[in-house]
């Protein structure tokens, strides 16, 4: 294990976080931009706490102890069994897959809050990322990154394992579907949809947003970089093609949404470029280095073109309001790379046909086990401590209502100087 | 509708494990995860539709 080279990358993974919470704070109203932060770092400290108390044993790390169960006369792999606080003593892969899930439960931890973005309070931010980094963050993990049973499916099952080298479902889906839970339970800001039709509420930092983009994707290079050799086997020598597809699929998901809103609109929307930027790397975390620089490109391209339609279905159609469109972004794109990975997978060893049906057994999992698993806990935590906000919170915005002074306090407008003199 | 949208979800689910543990071919196991799916899609339809008929409602 070469401890020089992960460790500096683990090190490197909270960028990712910082990256996503400028941008949905900057997506945000200015009048909510300090409890976003807060709420940012509140759920990191709590899914940090929370994951490594009792997450950790239902994850578990490869070949760890695990609950297996024998239906059948094959074994069901279903969840670790770590002791309960198990410390993270030497540099062994318990304690390292441990510290790097620290930042990655949490990273999944803050999606939905772009979501709830202007409405949602901090109590029940908390109450949600703790159930969520202690019981439902650890399902996919185990199943997918350590010994547990959709990466066994090839032995099993015999058909290729299903495979996410990069965090797309167990990170960005997983919280992309934490995300339309919360946007559903909280249902739109008010003044969103008036007369019928929806107002568009732009962003009150734009610079920021775009700012974020380019934190993120260190942290994504990071994280993918990481996760790979810790759970995949992934060598140092495979890194390089993993950092060029993670730029490419960047790239190619910015220009995708750029191109798209300047034929739409007649002018790029930065907002929704920002999205198809992080939108390229969600839909590339899934193959990582197992995908070619041209399939790389493809992927992130389309995963960007979906974002900006999914979007404005989403707003239009469908009523939701998603503030940093953490559902197009992180959800639908972390779910079309990883059924794109089947296809243009180069690793060797299966067909297409058993990679296109593992993977889509995968998503079949995320779809309908972790969604309505998602939806029942946050049904449920807000029957106990109600997710949105009073009238006037929604008016007054976040920072006034819940920590008492804005993000901005010099940053008034006086009404009399708009008074005709 | 949420409830049966739920559920329709999880029996999505359970119809791709059962295609796993019950068939051996490659075609039968993908028509019976196409169905799934199918029942998956089903489902999410109809949370969807709950929630947006709600909010309709709402404004």
């Amino acid at each position: 294990m070469n401890l020089a080279l992960i460790l500096p990358l683990i090190l490197l993974t909270p960028l990712a976080a910082a990256g996503l919470s400028l941008i949905h704070q900057g997506l945000g109203r200015s009048r909510s931009a300090a409890h976003a932060m807060l709420a940012t770092l509140c759920a990191l400290a709590v899914a940090a706490i929370l994951f490594t108390l009792i997450g950790n044993h239902w994850t578990g790390y490869p070949n760890g102890p695990s609950h297996i169960l024998q239906i059948a006369g094959t074994q069901w792999n279903w969840l670790g069994s770590l002791p309960l606080t198990n410390p993270a003593n030497g540099a062994n892969p318990a304690a390292l897959a441990l510290i790097l899930q620290i930042f990655t439960a949490g990273l999944a931890a803050i999606i939905p809050l772009s979501a709830g973005t202007d409405r949602w309070r901090l109590a029940p931010i908390c109450l949600a990322t703790a159930v969520f980094s202690a019981f439902l963050y650890p399902f996919m993990a185990h199943w997918v990154w350590t010994t547990g049973w959709l990466s066994q499916l090839g032995q099993n099952f015999h058909l290729a394992p299903f495979q996410d080298f990069g965090g797309a479902a167990v990170i960005q889906v997983p919280g992309g579907l934490m995300a339309l839970s919360v946007a559903w339970i909280l249902g739109p800001r008010r003044g969103k949809y008036s007369a019928g039709q929806a107002t568009a509420i732009p962003g009150h930092n734009i610079v920021q947003v775009l700012f974020g983009c380019l934190l993120a994707l260190i942290g994504f290079i990071a994280l993918e970089s990481a996760a790979c050799l810790l759970f995949s086997n992934s060598t140092p020598e495979q890194i390089p093609a993993l950092i060029l597809n993670a730029v490419l699929s960047a790239s190619a998901g910015c220009l995708a949404a750029v191109l798209s809103t300047q034929i739409r609109y007649r002018k790029p929307d930065a907002s929704l470029s920002a999205n198809g930027w992080i939108a390229g790397l969600v839909a590339g975390s899934a193959g990582c280095q197992w995908v070619s620089p041209p399939a790389a490109i493809l992927i992130a391209a389309i995963a960007g073109l979906l974002t900006t339609y999914l979007v404005e279905i989403l707003e239009l159609r469908l009523l939701v309001d998603d503030p940093g469109g953490a559902i197009s972004v992180h959800a639908a794109s972390g779910l079309w790379g990883l059924f794109a990975f089947s296809i243009f997978t180069t690793q060797p060893g299966n067909s297409h046909q058993n990679h296109i049906l593992a993977q889509l057994i995968g998503i079949a999992t995320l779809i309908g086990f972790l969604l309505p698993v998602i939806h029942g806990a946050n049904l449920l935590i807000n029957r106990f401590l109600p997710y949105r906000t009073d009238r006037d919170g929604d008016w007054q915005g976040m920072d006034i209502r819940e920590l008492g002074s804005g993000a901005y306090p010099e940053f008034v407008i006086h009404a009399d100087e708009f008074v005709p003199r | 509708m949420k409830l049966i949208g739920c559920l329709l979800l999880i029996s999505g689910w359970l119809i791709v494990l059962a295609a796993l543990v019950m068939l051996q071919t490659l075609l039968q196991r993908a028509a019976f995860i196409a169905a799934g799916f199918g029942t998956e899609i089903l489902g999410l339809g109809l949370l969807a539709n709950a929630y947006t008929a709600m909010q309709r409602r709402q404004k």
